[in-house]
């Protein structure tokens, strides 16, 4: 998997630095996560010290510095998902504490507040499951029937494939 | 009487679930239309019209949106238009709805926002975890270049418009206008001082106009109708319809477009099926996560943004509004804010890195029966370092809004619930039943 930096680049034609988090994600699609290489590669890209890409990256989470197997499970455990997120979250952390290829994170409001709890896999929307209904959402992920688009669930281009019509309200 | 929905940004995303989002759906209900008679007037009179509107951000600070663009100098080239899609305010999920449902209609409003302001590249930075947004938006562009309506001729016309879309990476501060800015500059997110404001060194220290995502959804509608017309409905100074994100303990949580000046009930039951749960409403906050709260008492109080500031010392905000139930502690809801706060602050300024620490910790010990009776004097001295006199519209020592943010809910605690923090503290225990 691999990605045109040119083409990441030529979207800003004012300001290199403006393609590091693009970049960010597609060095993170390629490799599995923000490697130490893969940064100093952005850095390169754009201009910049391999330290200050460094900093920009750490500053933000969905960004990962070590290797988070294929599927990231975001649950919120928010104020508007307080009566069943915490348990989902609870949940979804022991179901998958030995999966190498699962990471749970408890993650602030993902602005689907409608239909809680709320839960993103490779950030794709679920919402108002059940912790069963849960793992059986990330079951279909892990055999194919639901889609995910890679790694970080992202194409080189840093989106989604294979959304479909899937819209959530 | 019921009150009903007023529907004009959300109109077309409502009208076709199916394919309000493709480029043939938006057009056979008439986008890009506004487009082509905007293209017709001088920029001036776009402006002119968006004056009339009286039309106010709906991203949170609603600042008149006719005022922030005539702040933009004359002869100073580039500029540019950025708009927030950046939403991340807890219990706000309007944006992301446009974003992902109504793509066409803000692509339609940067156009026009964009010939009124002499912008020729505009960006569109989108949440990081919004990711079938991103998708939506960039098809959107990429479909509507592709037809001529934006890219070097814009409808044939000699105007040019490049759309950028630029997806964040996980973090609550970058919604905050220059932060955002730094973000999209390729640096962490953290707010720059100011002045000088984004309207004269904005991106790339050009002058520049950040929107919101609703608030440039609205310029198709104004230019249609008029701007005079977008103002009929509403209540002193808060015309026009918003988008109210109703959650938490109602029957039905949803997006509501609402002309402004109805009240909260009205929207927690005429729209939002009642409270869910033991009723009344205990407490419920209005305008996102960063406002201070409002109790049962309040529940006829007018969804109009200065009253709601003047009168009671809380904010429309985001057009959030999330609902507790008679069962809700309190200071659980206090803590869990705190949590958010200090997770999310940026770091830069003391008062806010620090004290946002501070107050996640101590409402821990509170909340987990472990409180000191001089825990909520200690909040709010931590508070009063952050935001001068507690006050709201708070006043700060910091750069941004974030940090006084933080102390909304520890003021809220302290004017309307002393009693259950109290209990907390001498009783290590919770007064509600749940």
């Amino acid at each position: 998997m691999s990605f045109d930096p040119e083409e990441i680049l030529a979207r800003y034609p004012d300001h290199k630095a403006s393609a590091t988090l693009p970049l960010l994600y597609a060095v993170q699609e390629r490799d599995g996560y923000c490697t130490n290489d893969g940064i100093a590669e952005v850095a390169r890209l754009v201009g910049r010290s391999a330290a200050e890409v460094y900093g920009v990256c750490s500053f933000y989470s969905m960004f990962k510095r070590t290797p988070f197997g294929r599927y990231v499970v975001s649950v919120c455990t928010s104020v508007s998902c307080l009566n069943g997120g915490p348990e989902l979250l609870e949940h979804l952390q022991h179901h998958y504490a030995d999966d190498p290829d699962v990471m749970v994170e408890e993650v602030e409001c993902l602005a689907a507040c409608d239909g809680v709890p709320v839960m993103q896999v490779n950030y794709e929307f679920h919402q108002s499951v059940t912790g069963s209904e849960a793992v059986r959402i990330v079951a279909a992920y892990k055999s194919g029937e639901l889609a995910a688009g890679g790694p970080s669930g992202q194409t080189g281009d840093g989106l989604v494939q294979d959304i479909g019509t899937r819209a959530v309200r | 009487m019921t009150a009903t929905e007023t529907l004009i940004v959300t109109k077309r995303l409502r009208e076709r679930p199916d394919d309000s989002w493709t480029l043939a759906g938006a057009q056979a209900s008439g986008a890009y239309e506004s487009l082509r008679k905007a293209l017709t007037m001088e920029p001036a009179a776009i402006a002119e019209e968006v004056k009339l509107s009286q039309l106010r951000g709906r991203g949170g600070a609603g600042f008149p949106t006719a005022t922030k663009w005539s702040f933009l100098p004359a002869g100073v080239e580039p500029r540019y238009l950025v708009i927030n899609g950046d939403e991340a305010e807890p219990s706000t999920f309007k944006d992301r709805m446009l974003i992902e449902r109504d793509p066409h209609q803000l692509v339609e409003g940067i156009a026009i926002a964009s010939r009124a302001l002499g912008v020729r590249h505009a960006f569109v930075y989108v949440r990081g975890e919004f990711a079938l947004g991103a998708e939506r938006i960039r098809d959107a562009v990429a479909d509507a270049r592709a037809a001529g309506i934006v890219g070097p001729r814009v409808m044939g016309t000699d105007m040019s418009l490049e759309i950028t879309i630029h997806r964040g990476a996980g973090a609550y501060i970058c919604g905050e206008e220059t932060a955002l800015l730094e973000s999209l500059e390729g640096e962490r997110g953290m707010p720059r001082i100011r002045p000088p404001f984004p309207a004269i060194a904005g991106l790339y220290a050009k002058p520049t106009v950040v929107n919101n995502v609703e608030t440039i959804s609205t310029l198709p509608a104004i230019i249609a109708m008029g701007g005079e017309e977008y103002a009929k409905p509403g209540v002193d100074r808060s015309r026009g319809t918003r988008i109210f994100s109703l959650s938490g303990d109602v029957n039905r949580p949803g997006n509501y477009e609402l002309e402004l000046g109805l009240t909260f009930r009205q929207l927690i039951e005429d729209f939002g099926g009642g409270v869910k749960g033991p009723g009344p409403a205990k407490f419920f906050i209005p305008g996102g996560a960063s406002s201070q709260w409002l109790v049962t008492e309040h529940l006829d109080v007018p969804l109009d943004m200065d009253l709601v500031g003047r009168d009671y010392g809380v904010m429309l905000g985001s057009g959030a509004v999330m609902v507790y139930n008679q069962d809700m502690c309190p200071v659980r809801v206090a803590l869990r804010l705190a949590k958010f706060f200090a997770h999310e602050s940026c770091g830069k300024c003391t008062p806010c890195r620090e004290g946002t620490g501070w107050i996640e910790k101590v409402l821990f010990r509170v909340e987990h029966g472990q409180g000191r009776p001089t825990d909520m004097d200690l909040l709010l001295d931590v508070g009063d370092n952050i935001c001068p006199g507690l006050n709201a519209p708070f006043s700060q020592t910091t750069i941004c809004p974030l940090g006084p943010s933080a102390v909304s809910a520890v003021v809220s605690l302290h004017k309307y619930f002393a009693a259950e923090v109290e209990a907390h503290v001498k009783e290590g225990r919770c007064l509600t039943a749940a």
